[in-house]
């Protein structure tokens, strides 16, 4: 038998206020993500701000600066530029455009016919949304996430006891919030794919809570007389191989996904990559300990 | 307990077979299969999206305001020939979507009253203010998005796309799916083009005809628009021309000075078809009026020899011949520099039919087919190291117990595909890594099952023993977990656009699937293996 940890005795709930502490600044870092995005400030995609997304696979290579240059005197403004040197593919963004819907990627396109006409160039994709759709796309988004809340919730509540769901939803709300954050910090884009991201994170990382909180639930039915938290801590304990090793299947298929999936995917599996950690994170020191603290003396388990 | 493994493997089998039966059709041994088999077993298989088969996906909105002003303008035209039929002196104006009608007399108001009862008075003082009621204009809208929808469902047909989808979205908006169409600008403007024929006579009689220039630099048409608003004649207005010198390619603007009204419009054609000018090799469009229309130009080129009479296509002048004679038959040509395509594409409008109203583009997703495929090799490449990479993962850490779930996975991932394919679901690129997702997914189930055969073994249980309480115990712990993917995966399904909802379909298919090899398959090599003999050990 391999085991990742031979019998693991770690203190985990004592370490709650250490744990407080670094989830609580990733969640405001998500909160503080979430006021950029509403007020319009982050970098939203054009699936939500609107406007003309082209992408550009060339013969040669070309350099982006170039690229940059062509589009500036070609009077194209507040445009965003991406490139992928591998492939010869370059990103072009315009948002918010207020030129006549279309119109723009033709600019686009002729403007780069016009300026590199030696390198040759095919259209690989083009995206244009205007705000009607943009402005309908972010509702349903957020329809979506507030849906998918509901549901866990209410699936929570009604399988588990009120301070098992609290502590739940909060772990789950703690890991949309993370790696919505991080995505924020590090500047990517935010996106309808990574909205699909996030809540397939929601979904996923109950796994691991729910592993957890039914061990405890058990075990807290065995051993009535214990203390609270060492229960609480013997079940941790108890699970955590397979809490990682449930996750880190899941870990290794959105690594193949980040380095062989393709371009339009990256993003999408670097969100998985870190909702999948995060969420094993908190499974552990979010979930538990808040159950611990809401529950006060004595949760009792229900069945 | 032995017949109920029997059973167990029997299910396992017949879904493994019709899963492989659904997915033919997606493999490279379709080709090679019977005539009876394609004929009559399931052919169609999964469907790719149109993200990973390249095309274009569009969102039009009608504008049905647009439609209300035109029928307004209509109303107003047909207004002033009853006037004129019943000898009454009235001056028809339209601003907006008001018309005015004056003076106020009984007569005049009997006459629009009458006639077009869908007209509210506003105002029935010195003079007449009419205006299409709410209601009505909820109707023109209503219809004008039913018909925009019929003639770009026309036009889609004779441009010629293999299963288009097209559909009305909410009021006034119209969703295009056009899957593998090479040439996506061309069959945007197909679409999107009004495609408003009309004739319109020349007024070059007019004093400041003469002061008008001979033509203008592209760009400048806002300009003289500007300089000549006060100038030109009431019921004239000035369209342009597009004119291109054919060995330096320098492109000018004539602009004409027209009669507002048209006298004849392109509904009353009959047929529109490309036809090749033997002397300059040039393309044109020759169309053909029904007999109303065909009457109608006879005697428009009978009252005005002499005259130019300017073919207008959504306000821009094509040409403008002097009429030379009275022109019977019905028959005339658009010509205009076109390609060929561009005369082919101008004839299938025409043929088609006008759209009752400009289109707006909402949206525009187009993806070419080479990025399609790219997107395709990388996904298989994701899966197949992914797929590897769990299946060692699960040997190296559970040993045979871990080769048991790898077979349970390789079972999934049939299932799933052959279910996909048996729903005719389709293929999306999010949908890739829903299939991809769903595989690190598949063995959590065995994982939490193996923890559990652990705890019992541990605890001094026989392996028998272990095997089936550690099923009972991790039941409802997989089932929990499935669960609140699911939810996720519904409301990702509900609200997700296209490629997203290919993601919920597949994950939660993904996911569904799981639990039955998990709970099933699983379960019943360990049996098989428990039943021969009772094991000392379990590899676990």
């Amino acid at each position: 038998m391999i085991e990742l940890i031979k019998n693991p005795n770690i203190d985990f709930l004592g370490k709650r206020y250490i744990a407080f502490v670094f989830s609580g600044i990733l969640s405001i870092i998500g909160i503080i993500a979430i006021v950029q995005i509403a007020t319009g400030r982050a970098n939203l995609g054009i699936d939500f701000a609107g406007g003309t997304a082209i992408q550009f696979k060339f013969e040669n290579p070309v350099a982006l600066h170039n690229v940059r240059l062509a589009l500036e005197s070609g009077g194209v403004k507040d445009f965003d530029l991406q490139d992928l040197p591998s492939v010869n593919k370059i990103l072009i963004r315009v948002k918010k455009s207020e030129q006549e819907l279309g119109k723009g990627s033709e600019t686009i396109t002729s403007i780069l016919s016009q300026k590199f006409p030696e390198n040759k160039y095919v259209v690989d994709s083009t995206t244009v949304i205007g705000p009607k759709v943009g402005g309908r796309l972010k509702a349903d988004a957020a329809k979506a996430v507030a849906f998918a809340v509901i549901g866990i919730l209410v699936y929570v509540a009604f399988r588990f006891q009120f301070k098992f769901g609290v502590g739940a939803t909060i772990a789950t709300f703690h890991d949309v919030l993370a790696v919505l954050g991080l995505f924020y910090i590090m500047g990517k884009e935010i996106n309808l794919i990574l909205v699909t991201a996030l809540l397939t994170i929601a979904g996923y990382s109950l796994t691991d809570t729910v592993v957890v909180f039914d061990r405890i639930r058990e075990n807290l039915k065995l051993k009535q007389k214990e203390n609270i938290e060492t229960v609480m801590n013997s079940s941790v304990n108890e699970v955590l191989s397979r809490t990682i090793i449930t996750s880190a299947t899941v870990l290794i298929t959105s690594i193949a996904l980040f380095f062989f999936g393709g371009e339009v995917l990256h993003d999408f599996s670097l969100a998985m990559i870190m909702g999948v950690i995060v969420g094993t994170y908190s499974s552990v020191f979010v979930a538990s300990p808040v159950v611990l603290i809401w529950g006060g003396k004595r949760p009792f388990a229900k069945k | 307990m032995k017949k109920k493994v029997l059973w167990k493997l029997i299910l396992i089998g017949i879904t493994l077979i019709l899963a492989v039966v659904f997915f033919l059709p997606n493999t490279p041994a379709f080709r090679y299969m019977p005539e009876w088999w394609v004929k009559n077993m399931p052919n169609k298989g999964i469907v790719l999206g149109l993200d990973l088969q390249g095309g274009l996906h569009l969102v039009f909105e009608v504008e049905g305001d647009k439609a209300v002003e035109i029928t307004t303008d209509r109303y107003a035209s047909r207004l002033r020939d009853l006037f004129a039929k019943k000898k009454l002196t009235a001056d028809v104006n339209v601003s907006g979507l008001n018309i005015t009608v004056s003076p106020s007399n009984v007569e005049t108001r009997k006459v629009v009253e009458d006639n077009y009862p869908a007209l509210k008075p506003l105002e029935t003082g010195t003079r007449l203010v009419y205006k299409i009621s709410d209601k009505e204009a909820l109707r023109i809208k209503e219809g004008a998005a039913d018909q925009a929808l019929e003639t770009i469902r026309n036009r889609i047909d004779q441009f010629g796309v293999a299963e288009p989808t097209i559909l009305r979205q909410g009021e006034n908006e119209i969703v295009i799916q056009l899957p593998g169409v090479k040439d996506p600008k061309r069959a945007i403007d197909l679409i999107g083009k009004t495609a408003q024929l009309e004739f319109k006579l020349v007024d070059d009689e007019a004093k400041v005809a003469a002061e008008i220039p001979q033509s203008i630099e592209p760009g400048e048409e806002e300009n003289l628009l500007k300089q000549f608003a006060e100038k030109i004649p009431e019921g004239n207005t000035i369209l342009f021309e597009k004119k291109i010198n054919k060995e330096t390619g320098a492109v000018r603007k004539i602009p004409i000075l027209l009669k507002k009204q048209a006298a004849l419009t392109g509904d009353l054609l009959s047929e529109a078809k490309v036809n090749i000018d033997s002397r300059f090799n040039e393309p044109y469009v020759s169309i053909s009026f029904n007999a109303d229309g065909a009457k109608k130009f006879e005697e428009i080129t009978g009252a005005n020899v002499k005259k130019r009479l300017a073919i207008i296509l959504d306000n821009a002048v094509y040409s403008a011949p002097v009429i030379q004679e009275k022109i019977s038959g019905g028959n005339a040509q658009i010509t205009g520099n076109f390609t060929m395509e561009e005369a082919k594409d101008l004839s299938i409008v025409l043929r088609a039919g006008a759209l009752p109203a400009p289109l707006k583009m909402l949206q525009n997703v187009t993806v070419g087919p080479s990025l399609g495929r790219d997107s395709i090799e990388a996904g298989k490449m994701a899966g197949i190291i992914g797929t590897i990479a769990v299946v060692l993962f699960m040997i190296f850490y559970y040993r045979l117990s871990g080769v048991i779930a790898d077979f349970a996975l390789l079972l999934n991932i049939i299932l799933l595909l052959g279910a996909m394919a048996s729903l005719n679901a389709t293929l999306t690129l999010p949908g890739i890594a829903g299939v991809i997702l769903a595989i690190g997914m598949a063995v959590d189930s065995n994982v939490l099952m193996f923890e559990r055969m652990r705890d019992e073994l541990r605890a001094g249980k026989t392996p028998r023993a272990a095997v089936d309480s550690g099923y009972d115990k991790a039941f409802w712990t997989i089932f929990d977990s499935h669960v609140t993917t699911l939810i996720t995966a519904a409301v990702l399904f509900q609200f997700g656009t296209g490629p997203i909802k290919g993601f919920a379909v597949t994950l939660s298919l993904g996911v569904a699937i799981n639990l039955f090899t998990a709970l099933v398959g699983t379960k019943s090599i360990f049996d098989i293996i428990n039943s021969k003999r009772e094991l000392k050990k379990l590899s676990i």
